[in-house]
């Protein structure tokens, strides 16, 4: 009893708590400091924006501006709503198509990437390291190096002004298939042969072994895919007013006329909230995954 | 390594090496049907558009009738007579330093700092510097933020605390253009690839650190350098190839937030150029063009880029 065994207990608390194992308390603060000084400047815009977006008329051009509101009002946003539903098409629509494609867009996306991955970081097979080879390199021809030629691809297969010519192209993204494969490669072999003894097919391996384990990868892929979809411009694709998103429309009201600054605020900040909530969801399970595998070890 | 395992039952020597490479595709083609769904969609969205700007850089293409071959007519005429592109090719080589190598030493050191506090912290730090990457409609903000009468807010501020004695133009004045451009890429330059190199600090496997720690590891510097760096190979090579795509291609940011074209064309990108030809003019050859040339310097600088960054990728 006694010097090791209290050790041991002192070890496990170590761990539990959940404390840095090195660095000093002075290193963190110091930190800490700097890193809120730096997130003041990244924030304050989405701050502000929320502030005015609040702001009633008569404060909205104070002079010099303040950085709070005195008399919230939701006025900027009912205005927004009036300006959408005296639309041809009303908002409802919008919100659906906007809602529908970037569903779609996720959960295809997410499928095809997590099958894809697997096969080219586990399995070995005859055009596999060309595979490889054509993913790191593709990451750089991202949409917004491509799509100008995109179009014209598009246009040929007919699909402009159709729901596919804003989910296809979102789809088979380089980004999101090269993420997982890097999580994957992570994973040990022993596990796959584990399954693979077990009978298990190359299909149930990778769903039921390995993406089970690569819940951080996933939910950052999940990020990637919603806020690619949600914030797509579908202005060049989409002629049909009944088929454009919310970005679109949104951005149309705000550049009206009738549309002064405070519902232009308003609007900013109804297209920033569904990607930051969509991220503030997935953050935390990524937090919980980790909490649970610091555990297993 | 193999999950199908068929070395053994693979006809070795005896046949010629394409029959054996025929057998192993068709020992393995579970892996091509996983493979399928994506690299199809990939091919004809990713891989053509590609592709086609090879054959249409040397055309006269107006999108309506069929392309006319024009040799080289196109690159003499960027090179020799387009001093717009030659400017904007001057710029983006500016903003590429800024949100190219900056950016990526910048999001490596805050993603190691976020990840030195506590996990609630974590969260929250995470959530901030990411946040704007996902605002599209940012540049509204910007705008309002940098208007260039007196209630814009940056001007009201500085006018307010004595340092302006009049409204700038920020968005108009040649001379502010690109600063603000570069800040306002900056602000939104901490996305995929910071997200990635955060989540990879925290895949590292804990027990390393406490294993460190026995090992005689003082201080988190030798924690970094020691075991993260090492260990966070993958994430850093996405992140610098992700850097390098964000930082040639730049230029939405510039259009939505001081038109296109900028005043006297001082934030004019290549991809703004590649738009402007292809988009407003239909051009589409020379905009193919201003494209392929853009892709062939993608490609050298990732090509660098990855040999440099090699020895931490297995």
């Amino acid at each position: 009893m006694g010097k090791k065994k209290k050790r041991y207990i002192e070890d496990i608390k170590v761990r539990k708590s959940n404390k840095k194992i090195t660095g000093s308390r002075w290193g963190t603060a110091l930190i800490f400091i700097f890193l809120c000084v730096t997130g003041v400047f990244m924030i304050f815009p989405i701050y502000y924006a929320v502030v005015q977006s609040f702001k009633p008329i008569e404060e909205l051009f104070v002079f010099p501006p303040k950085l709070y509101v005195l008399h919230p009002t939701g006025k900027n946003y009912s205005d927004m709503i009036k300006v959408a539903t005296s639309l041809w098409v009303p908002l409802s629509r919008y919100i659906f198509n906007s809602v529908f494609v970037s569903i779609v867009v996720t959960v295809t996306n997410v499928f095809v990437c997590c099958c894809a991955a697997f096969v080219l970081s586990k399995c070995k097979f005859p055009g596999n390291a060309f595979f490889n080879k054509l993913i790191v390199t593709a990451l750089l021809f991202t949409s917004s190096a491509t799509w100008i030629i995109q179009f014209l691809v598009m246009a040929t297969m007919g699909i402009i002004d159709t729901y596919w010519a804003l989910i296809l192209p979102s789809i088979a993204t380089p980004m999101g298939l090269f993420l997982m494969r890097q999580s994957m490669s992570t994973i040990h072999d022993s596990m796959i042969e584990a399954a693979k003894v077990d009978g298990a097919g190359l299909f149930r391996i990778c769903w039921q072994v390995v993406v089970p384990n690569q819940k951080p990868a996933i939910m950052t892929l999940i990020i990637f895919a919603f806020q690619d979809a949600w914030n797509k411009q579908s202005g060049t694709i989409i002629y049909s007013e009944e088929l454009k998103t919310l970005p679109t429309i949104m951005q149309q009201i705000a550049a009206t006329g009738i549309a002064r600054q405070g519902v232009t605020f308003a609007t900013s900040v109804i297209l920033m909230l569904p990607p930051l909530i969509v991220f503030l969801i997935a953050q935390s399970n990524v937090m919980e995954t980790m909490a649970n595998s610091g555990i297993k070890d | 390594m193999a999950v199908k395992t068929a070395v053994k039952d693979a006809p070795l020597n005896k046949q010629s090496k394409s029959k054996y490479t025929w057998h192993m595709m068709k020992i393995n083609k579970a892996c091509y049907a996983m493979l399928a769904p994506f690299m199809i969609l990939f091919t004809i969205f990713t891989v053509i558009p590609v592709i086609i700007t090879l054959p249409l850089a040397f055309t006269n293409f107006n999108m309506a009738q069929f392309p006319e071959f024009t040799g080289l007519s196109n690159f003499y005429t960027l090179f020799l007579n387009d001093d717009t592109f030659m400017l904007a090719v001057q710029n983006t080589l500016v903003f590429a330093v800024f949100t190219g190598p900056f950016s990526y030493v910048l999001s490596f050191i805050l993603a190691w700092l976020i990840n030195e506090m506590h996990p609630v912290l974590k969260t929250f730090f995470t959530f901030v510097f990411y946040a704007p990457s996902m605002t599209t409609s940012a540049y509204v903000i910007w705008q309002l933020l940098l208007s260039g009468d007196s209630k814009g807010y940056i001007n009201a501020i500085l006018i307010s605390l004595g340092i302006l004695n009049s409204p700038q133009q920020w968005l108009t004045d040649t001379k502010y253009i690109l600063i603000v451009c570069i800040i306002v890429q900056l602000w939104i330059s901490m996305g995929a690839g910071f997200l990635s190199l955060r989540a990879g600090f925290q895949n590292i496997d804990k027990s390393m650190y406490e294993a460190g720690a026995i090992e005689g590891i003082k201080n988190r510097w030798q924690e970094l350098f020691l075991i993260t760096i090492p260990s966070m190979g993958p994430q850093l090579l996405f992140a610098a190839v992700l850097q390098i795509s964000a930082s040639f291609t730049v230029g939405v940011v510039s259009q939505n937030l001081v038109g296109l074209p900028s005043t006297d064309y001082a934030a004019h990108t290549v991809m703004n150029h590649a738009t402007d030809y292809g988009w407003i003019r239909y051009e589409m050859g020379y905009a193919s063009a201003i494209c392929l040339i853009l892709f062939v310097v993608m490609l050298l600088v990732n090509k660098l880029i990855n040999w440099i960054l090699r020895r931490y990728v297995d």
